[in-house]
């Protein structure tokens, strides 16, 4: 036994010392390999913004090789930029470039980098428009927009609350599962959203993992936080998870919306509002959904409401007026974790509640057609909105 | 649900009704300048080693010698190596070239001269110079004639004819890689004017050498193009290979003498190139192999690729100023293929 142990011991010594006195030549190899490669930059454009002296680029570098900007060409040709800072743009460094550039309203302009080396970089200006600018009128143009479409129609949503409480046994079971299709459609919703974004950020941050990895780190810890011997499931408590969750998924509809005005792919318009106070109503019905047999104050109606409904400004503001794909791919596998976590506790409260009854709550026919109602009706109000 | 909002709309129709105040329908007035067009920094010639400015004018008339019957021979020694050069400030391209530029030397001789030119291949794949004039077939320069592989040499020779502005490229396959990579450059044989006694002083005066052809300001411009990413399409055009060269750095004219332009088309991928003048008409001469003008009085003139061409035109009836000439491809133009005139 004993003897086994040290042969084992000694073969690992020497295994060690093989890899350590090889690392050198092993090393080498590589770099003698690597420089070998013709010399690729690679980098990716960020955001493009359109100012009234022209076009302001934010670029991230990729490569291992510094990305040098030798020349920028707008529309097939040549335009004087300034770069800052100037150089070689390290990997996962990022410049900016202005490009004085007369643009003309509503057309498209399409702009080329051009590395020292001749890899070209294109990005398409879709709709030349000022980008939106952070004026005070535009903060609470937006503001106004973020009560519209978040706290007005979830707030609408919620009045429905006196006549969800004269609902019986089963309807308070599909009203629940209604919430749970609810927040899967977000849930899946943000992940693919997320997915998008990634692939629009630089490959540097991983692409689908930006979003897979905060996803499921955010529904563990939160789970693991939630499943304490002391924390007790009660409906306020549940009712409070799912405005956080439907709180951070607005967040993320509000970064979207400020993103497309920032490329001018809307406008303010009456259809817009409409759509999304729609969409959203269906949320507030989800929010009172477990509170039916409590007695429920109304101040703590309208904290839910405020949770839910209001992250929608803060998110056009951030959206419209900077943010990097990367770390909004991120944000939105968070939020996606968090909406998971939020998913499987309406689903313990639910059985928990059920228990005595000799029900299955998750499988009964009300339960499923909650299910399939809640989705359902996200999904055809979203497609209102689709244009 | 976001992909609606991202997925656009076409542009001209976007949502109509303003139902809150709208960003969108009050434009900002555009206040960008119209005249920061351009390349920004400056090519380093001398890295290059070469200078467009100075290819405009630098001839190269080769070693005189005589052969036994006393006829003139023009030798001259060409290696195809690869240099990379810097075809716009910070831009650099992976060219193959004809003693280290592009275009390659100009090559100048007289009509009726032995050329004989000793080549040399120190590149990294085959090549050969296939010239634009009357030869035999075995000193045609092609796939299986003439041409060189790395480290070997061979001897083109032949007589120089038909006066006229030719050039000579690489010919090895595949052919338009071997063009695009900068293998051409000019080869122009004066006429000789004892051969041609009806148009004596006009011969005389495309005659380098001559004192009638010293009255004249005679240039060397090589209409060419770059695709650096290689997608079969030029990011890059110029004359004498560097983009904006004779916009930043105008080209000096003398209004009191006239101006005579060796025009060479090489720009690989595009159908055409053209030059255009501004302010100004010129005669032409399509190919210079005749002693008056095919095309009189115009200020625009195309050449498909290997086509060629004199033009000649004066500012002696001027004011000095700053004349401009590009591509009438605009597009051409805006990529680096334009310059001035700067008369005094």
């Amino acid at each position: 036994m004993r003897s086994s142990k040290l042969l084992a011991f000694g073969s690992l010594c020497v295994f060690a010392v093989g890899l350590i006195g090889s690392a050198p030549w092993l090393l080498n190899a590589l770099f003698a390999t690597s420089s070998n490669y013709p010399i690729a930059a690679d980098l990716t454009v960020e955001r493009v913004q359109v100012t009234d002296r022209g076009f302001v680029a934010k670029l991230r570098g990729q490569s291992r090789e510094p990305a040098l900007i030798a020349q920028v060409m707008v529309d097939g040709g040549y335009w004087m930029f300034t770069q800052q800072p100037p150089g070689p743009i390290a990997q996962a460094k990022s410049a900016t470039i202005s490009i004085e550039f007369p643009w003309i309203e509503s057309d498209t302009h399409h702009i080329k980098f051009i590395s020292r080396h001749g890899e070209t970089f294109a990005y398409t200006v879709d709709v030349a428009l000022p980008s939106p600018r952070p004026t005070r009128s535009l903060l609470v143009e937006y503001f106004a927009l973020g009560l519209c479409v978040g706290l007005l129609p979830i707030s609408l949503g919620m009045l429905f609350f006196p006549w969800l409480k004269t609902l019986g046994a089963s309807g308070r079971e599909f009203l629940t599962a209604l919430t749970i299709g609810l927040l899967s459609y977000l849930l899946i919703d943000m992940a693919v959203e997320g997915f998008e974004l990634s692939a629009e950020a630089s490959p540097i941050f991983g692409g689908p993992l930006l979003v897979i990895i905060p996803m499921v780190l955010t529904a563990a810890v939160l789970l693991a936080l939630n499943r304490r011997p002391e924390q007790r499931t009660t409906s306020v408590r549940i009712a409070a998870l799912i405005a956080l969750g439907i709180g951070l998924h607005n967040f993320g509809e509000g970064l979207a919306i400020g993103g497309a005005f920032a490329v001018n792919k809307i406008s303010l318009g009456a259809y817009l509002v409409i759509g999304f106070a729609l969409h959203n109503i269906s949320e507030g019905f989800g929010l009172v959904s477990p509170l039916t047999k409590d007695n429920i104050g109304l101040g703590f109606l309208v904290g839910l409401a405020l949770v839910a409904g209001l992250p929608i400004i803060p998110g056009i503001w951030l959206g419209a007026f900077s943010f990097s794909p990367h770390w909004v791919a991120a944000y939105f596998g968070i939020g996606a974790g968090a909406i998971a976590q939020v998913i499987v506790e309406i689903d313990r409260f639910a059985v928990a509640r059920a228990e005595g009854s000799h029900a299955k709550p998750r499988f009964s026919a009300a339960s499923v057609a909650g299910y399939c109602a809640g989705a359902g009706i996200m999904y055809a109000t979203a497609s209102f909105i689709a244009v | 649900m976001f992909e609606w909002i991202k997925t656009s709309l076409s542009r001209r129709a976007l949502f109509g009704t303003a139902l809150v105040a709208g960003t969108s329908p009050s434009i900002l007035a555009n206040n960008a300048h119209h005249g920061n067009m351009g390349t920004v920094g400056n090519v380093d010639n001398t890295r290059n080693g070469f200078d467009p400015y100075a290819m405009l004018t630098d001839w190269d008339a080769g070693v005189l010698t005589a052969d036994s019957t006393g006829r003139p021979v023009r030798t001259f020694t060409i290696s195809a190596l690869n240099h990379d050069i810097e075809i716009a400030p910070d831009l650099i391209f992976p060219a193959w070239t004809y003693n280290g530029r592009v275009p390659g030397p100009t090559l100048r001789v007289t009509e009726g001269d032995i050329v004989r030119v000793e080549f040399t291949n120190v590149g990294t794949h085959p090549h050969n110079i296939h010239f634009h004039g009357i030869h035999p077939a075995r000193m045609d320069g092609m796939p299986g004639v003439g041409e060189v592989r790395p480290g070997e040499s061979f001897t083109y020779e032949f007589e120089a004819r038909p006066f006229g502005c030719h050039l000579y490229h690489c010919h090895s396959m595949p052919l338009q890689r071997h063009v695009h990579k900068g293998l051409y450059g000019a080869f122009i044989i004066d006429p000789d004017p004892a051969r041609h006694p009806e148009f004596d002083l006009v011969a005389r005066s495309r005659l380098l050498g001559s004192e009638e052809n010293a009255q004249w300001q005679e240039l060397l411009m090589v209409m060419n193009g770059f695709d650096v990413n290689f997608d079969q399409e030029n990011e890059i055009y110029a004359v004498n290979s560097i983009a904006h060269a004779f916009a930043k750095r105008p080209i000096k004219i003398d209004r009191h003498r006239p101006i005579r332009v060796y025009l060479i088309n090489l720009t690989e991928f595009d159908p055409i190139n053209s030059f255009h003048l501004h302010a100004n008409f010129f005669q032409y001469y399509d190919h210079g192999t005749t002693l008056t003008p095919t095309s009189q009085t115009i200020d625009t003139v195309m050449q498909c690729q290997g086509q060629r061409g004199i033009l000649e035109f004066s500012f002696a009836d001027h004011e000095p100023g700053m004349y401009m000439f590009h591509a009438h491809q605009t597009e051409f133009a805006e990529q680096g293929w334009s310059g001035f005139f700067d008369v005094a």
